[in-house]
Formats: structure tokens, C-alpha cells, sequence
């Protein structure tokens, strides 16, 4: 709802704007700068903004006197590995749903989504126990298929809504012609759904990325992701606010990038297709 | 116009996903239900054996439970207050012609994509702490003494952390549903006379409904496993004042070792997401073009 607006009025939205978004935005803005302060001077009172100790140190530091690149190493394996499994196994369900549908589609993905509302707490134990005992405890594998689980039906739903835009149309048109449904899927379809597919993959990245319920109770060391690592790394306080808002700084850069790109996805991915 | 023969590969494309997704629900379920009957401690694993509904008779005598159910509905309740009202004032506000929409807007989605975890750490470091935050700084400047957040106010200082990450994902929906809003109708009241509140009130409000009720739904889901942003700040605490019932259900199993109550406790959060999931569903039903 765009509106000839008056230069005086615009002005004053304008500041106003900027203003509410700079507030919003200013932890954020905060950490990085204080990512490159040294630690005496992150930590100063009265807080330094210009007249700071600017240096570099902190990242080298992190990244290089650390078990750090392991951790992002992990965040990237698990986000990943986690999202590809899950489109494997979600790609064929949300095309079978969406052009195949039956008496109990629209129930089969209600049910889906209602698995997303058990608390994780509820299931924390016996997964516990069952990693324990197969040895999947502290390891990305594991991470891998808990993730991939937590976000399944996320994947599925948000496929199942870009799918259904492709008009049914143009798929009777090539069975007409004669193609296979291997070929259907292949040369018609395919090429019709990547943009979906790569929006479902990049949100649910971001969520697995950001995930921090089972990265913390399942890892202790050796698979442990950046969230895991924050979360633990938090606890001396006051000691490491530079390196701390350098390692975090870090932690959030790549999904602030994709995240960013993201956006209009996200409204949708998030809302099953309720808001577009 | 499907053929007998692609109804059967459909079936085969949905099966793997419907059957991982109840191994998912049902193998732990049944799990967490077994053991919420048992006394089992990993402390003392040699004595165990039924002990009925002993383990959910603590957790109702508990009153750490009531205070963790206390809570997470004020979480819950607190959280998507403040990001309705705030999120559809920012909303209207990014809707109008301003310079610089596109940065704007990456700027208000930012806190979203921060992790738990980084968002916790940098409120209790950055900003709540007691002597190196910029919150104490502030109130020195004033003269005042530093309010101590997370000590004092634990659960209205967690309510706004979290708050913040959501802030942004309640304003891009509401900001997204505006765009649909036909600008001839909010002419033609203006040209009637009607005021801004009125439109606010009589058009803008009513075309919001639906996306509100999205807001509500999908954040109460996230919401109610509120987990990390807890974990790193405050542990649940001092004492168990910022304990929400999944916090509570994760101290009985992690630090008391006590398997069969926190089976309890697990098997209590089912039925509280349930009761909620079905006012969800139905609501959301409508909302859902499957």
C-alpha cells in the first residue's frame, strides 16, 4: 500500500525507521565491534566506542590457538548433512502429495506437522539411552539423523506448497507425449522445482545451524558444533568478552549471509504456505 | 487422472518419510512412557522396579513444577505479546515509503538468524552483566546503581532476550501481509474522514487476522521447547526462578540422574503440548491450504 506521501511526512517516517531498525539491530552491531577491540578495551567503563583498541587478534586468536575450526567444521557437516538427508527422503513424499493426492493427504501432512509439537525434552531420555548404547553419542552421524528427523516434516511441507504451484497441466502434457514417470520427473519436473528445493534447503540450514537443544545434550567434544561450543564457552564470565564476540561473530556470519538471502522464503517456509 | 500404477508409486515415495517419522515419535515415546513408571536412577542402578505413578505424584507435589509451568505460559505468553504489538507497529512503519527499505529490512531480520546460544551471551555479557555491561554503564551515567537483570528478574530478562530473536520473525510476516492490503480502501476512508486510528482499527487490523493467528501458532510451537537461551544464561536460575518445565524435565535426568522422573516430567510436557497443539491445529487448519 505504497502512497504519495509528502516530502516532510517521509522524512519523518524515514528517521523513524532507521531509528526502531538500528535498535534492533544493535546487539548484534555491538558484538562485532567489540570482536575487535582488545580485552581491556571491551571490557572499559565508560563503554569505548570510537576511541577503542582496535586489532585483529581476537579472530587469529580463536581460529588458531583453538579447537575451533573443528567446532565450525561440525556446524557445517551436521547443518548440511542433516538438510540433504532429509531432502532425499522428502522430495519423492511432498511430489507423490502434491500430484498424487489422496482421501488422506491433507491428514497424513497434519499429522506430520503435529510431530513437530512434541517437546524434544519428551524424547530426550530415550534417545540418550539409545545413543549410548549404539555408540552415537559425541558424533555427527548421530547429530546428522536427529536434526534430519526434528526437521522432516518442516522439508516436507514447504516442498509439498512450492510443488503444488507447478500446474498438473504441463505434467499430463508430458505423460500424454509418452514420457515415463522416471523421465517425468527427471526432465519436466526437476527442472521446475529447484528454486523450491534450494529455498527449502537453505532455511532449513539456518535452522539446523541455529538448532541448540540436542546439539548440547548429544555432543560433549569431538562432534560438537558452534552452538554447543557457545553455549559452554559462555560460562567463565567476564573473562573473554573480545574472544567470545569474535568466536560468536564467527558462529553467526555464514547464516546472517544465507539467512539474509533467504528472506522471503522464510516467511513462507515457516508459515507451511499460510503466509506468502 | 492418476493410473492405478501411479497411486502405488506414490504410496512407495510417501512411505520412507511416514516410517521414519513414526519410528521418530513412537520408539521413544513408548520409551519415555515405560520409564516414567520405574524407579530408575542412574545413581543406584541395581534397585529398580515399578513404583506406578510415584514419579508423576512428585512432580505434582513438587512445587518447583508449578513454578516451571508458571513459567513457560509466561514465556510463552510474554514473548508473543510483546512481538504482536511491537512487531505490527514496526510493521506499519517499514510498510510506509521510507529511503533504504531494502537495508532496512536486513537490519530488522538480523536478530533471527543468531543463534540461541550467541543471542543469550550477548545480552548476559554484553549487556546485562553487573559490572561490564552497557545496561550498568548506562545506569552509572544516570547515577543510578546497575540493575542487576539476570539475578534479579531472571524470567522477565529471559522473556526478553528471547523476545528480541522473535521480534523480527512476527515483523516480516506482518510486514509480507500488509503488502496484500489494497491502498484504494485505505484512500477511500481517509477521503471519508476516517481517522488513522479508525483505519488502523477498521481495515488494516481485520486484513491482520490471519497473519497474527500464523505468528501465534508457529512461535508457540518454537516457543514452548525454549531451551538454549536458558542453558547459557541463567541454568534455570538463582534457585529454580527461571526453570521452565523443559529446563526442569532436563536438571532431573542431567544433573539428578533421576531417568524415571524425568520420564515423568517428559511424559507431563506431551500432555501440555498436546492440549495446546490441539487448539493449534485447529486454528491453523484453517489457515492452511493443503
Amino acid at each position: 500500500m505504497a502512497r504519495a506521501a509528502s516530502p516532510r511526512r517521509k522524512l519523518i517516517t524515514t528517521l523513524a525507521a532507521w531509528t526502531v531498525a538500528l535498535i534492533i539491530f544493535f546487539p548484534v552491531l555491538w558484538m562485532i565491534l567489540t570482536s575487535f577491540k582488545t580485552e581491556a578495551s571491551a571490557v572499559a567503563m565508560p563503554p569505548q566506542f570510537l576511541s577503542a583498541d582496535w586489532t585483529l587478534e581476537n579472530y587469529v586468536e580463536v581460529w588458531g590457538r583453538s579447537a575451533y575450526p573443528r567446532f565450525f567444521w561440525n556446524s557445517v557437516v551436521i547443518a548440511v548433512g542433516s538438510t540433504l538427508l532429509g531432502l532425499v527422503i522428502a522430495i519423492p513424499a511432498a511430489w507423490a502429495m502434491a500430484f498424487v493426492p489422496g482421501k488422506r493427504t491433507k491428514d497424513l501432512l497434519m499429522w506430520m506437522l503435529s510431530t513437530k509439537m512434541m517437546p524434544a525434552v519428551a524424547v530426550m531420555i530415550p534417545i540418550y539411552l539409545l545413543f549410548l548404547r549404539f555408540g552415537l553419542l559425541d558424533t555427527r552421524i548421530g547429530l546428522v539423523l536427529v536434526l534430519m528427523l526434528m526437521n522432516l516434516p518442516i522439508i516436507i511441507w514447504m516442498l509439498y506448497t512450492y510443488f503444488k504451484e507447478i500446474p498438473a497441466e504441463i505434467l499430463e502434457a508430458a505423460r500424454m507425449d509418452g514420457a515415463s514417470l522416471w523421465n517425468e520427473i527427471l526432465y519436466v519436473l526437476t527442472p521446475m522445482a529447484v528454486p523450491g528445493i534450494a529455498s527449502t534447503m537453505l532455511l532449513n540450514i539456518i535452522l539446523a545451524w541455529n538448532e541448540a537443544f540436542w546439539t548440547i545434550t548429544l555432543t560433549t567434544t569431538r562432534a560438537a558444533p558452534l552452538s554447543a561450543f557457545i553455549a559452554s564457552f559462555s560460562a567463565p564470565q567476564g573473562l573473554f568478552y573480545a574472544k567470545l564476540s569474535a568466536a560468536s561473530a564467527m558462529a553467526i556470519l555464514p547464516i546472517l549471509i544465507l539467512g539474509w538471502f533467504s528472506q522471503k522464503q522464510l516467511v513462507r517456509g515457516l508459515t507451511f504456505g499460510a503466509v506468502k | 487422472m492418476s493410473t492405478q500404477s501411479t497411486r502405488m508409486a506414490a504410496r512407495f515415495m510417501v512411505a520412507p518419510s511416514v516410517l521414519v517419522l513414526l519410528v521418530w515419535m513412537i520408539v521413544p515415546l513408548a520409551m519415555t512412557a515405560y520409564f516414567s513408571f520405574r524407579l530408575y536412577r542412574l545413581l543406584s542402578p541395581d534397585r529398580t522396579g515399578w513404583v506406578g505413578f510415584n514419579n508423576y505424584v512428585w512432580f505434582f507435589n513438587s512445587p518447583d513444577f508449578w513454578l516451571a509451568l508458571t513459567n513457560t505460559l509466561m514465556l510463552v505468553g510474554g514473548v508473543l505479546v510483546i512481538t504482536v504489538v511491537l512487531g505490527i507497529l514496526i510493521a506499519l512503519l517499514l510498510d510506509q515509503p521510507v529511503k533504504g527499505q531494502g537495508l532496512l529490512r536486513i537490519l530488522v531480520i538480523a536478530p533471527f538468524f543468531v543463534m540461541p546460544p550467541v543471542a543469550a551471551s550477548i545480552w548476559e555479557n554484553l549487556f546485562m552483566h553487573p559490572q561490564n555491561g552497557l545496561f550498568a554503564a548506562l545506569a552509572r551515567g544516570f547515577g543510578a546503581q546497575p540493575i542487576l537483570f539476570l539475578e534479579s528478574y531472571p524470567m522477565p530478562s529471559v522473556i526478553g532476550i528471547v523476545a528480541w530473536e522473535w521480534l523480527p520473525f512476527a515483523t516480516l510476516i506482518f510486514v509480507t501481509a500488509l503488502q496484500s492490503l489494497s491502498s484504494e480502501q485505505l484512500e477511500a476512508a481517509e477521503m471519508d474522514g476516517a481517522s488513522a486510528f479508525n483505519r488502523f482499527r477498521y481495515i488494516i487490523l481485520p486484513h491482520l487476522t490471519r497473519a497474527i493467528t500464523v505468528v501465534i501458532l508457529i512461535q508457540t510451537i518454537f516457543l514452548l521447547g525454549i531451551f538454549g537461551e536458558i542453558f547459557t544464561t541463567t541454568q534455570g536460575g538463582p534457585g529454580s526462578a527461571s526453570t521452565t518445565l523443559p529446563y526442569m524435565i532436563f536438571k532431573q535426568a542431567i544433573a539428578a540422574k533421576d531417568i524415571g522422573r524425568a520420564a515423568a516430567g517428559g511424559i507431563i510436557a506431551v500432555i501440555l503440548a498436546n492440549i495446546v497443539a490441539y487448539f493449534l491445529m485447529r486454528g491453523l487448519g484453517r489457515h492452511l491450504d493443503a
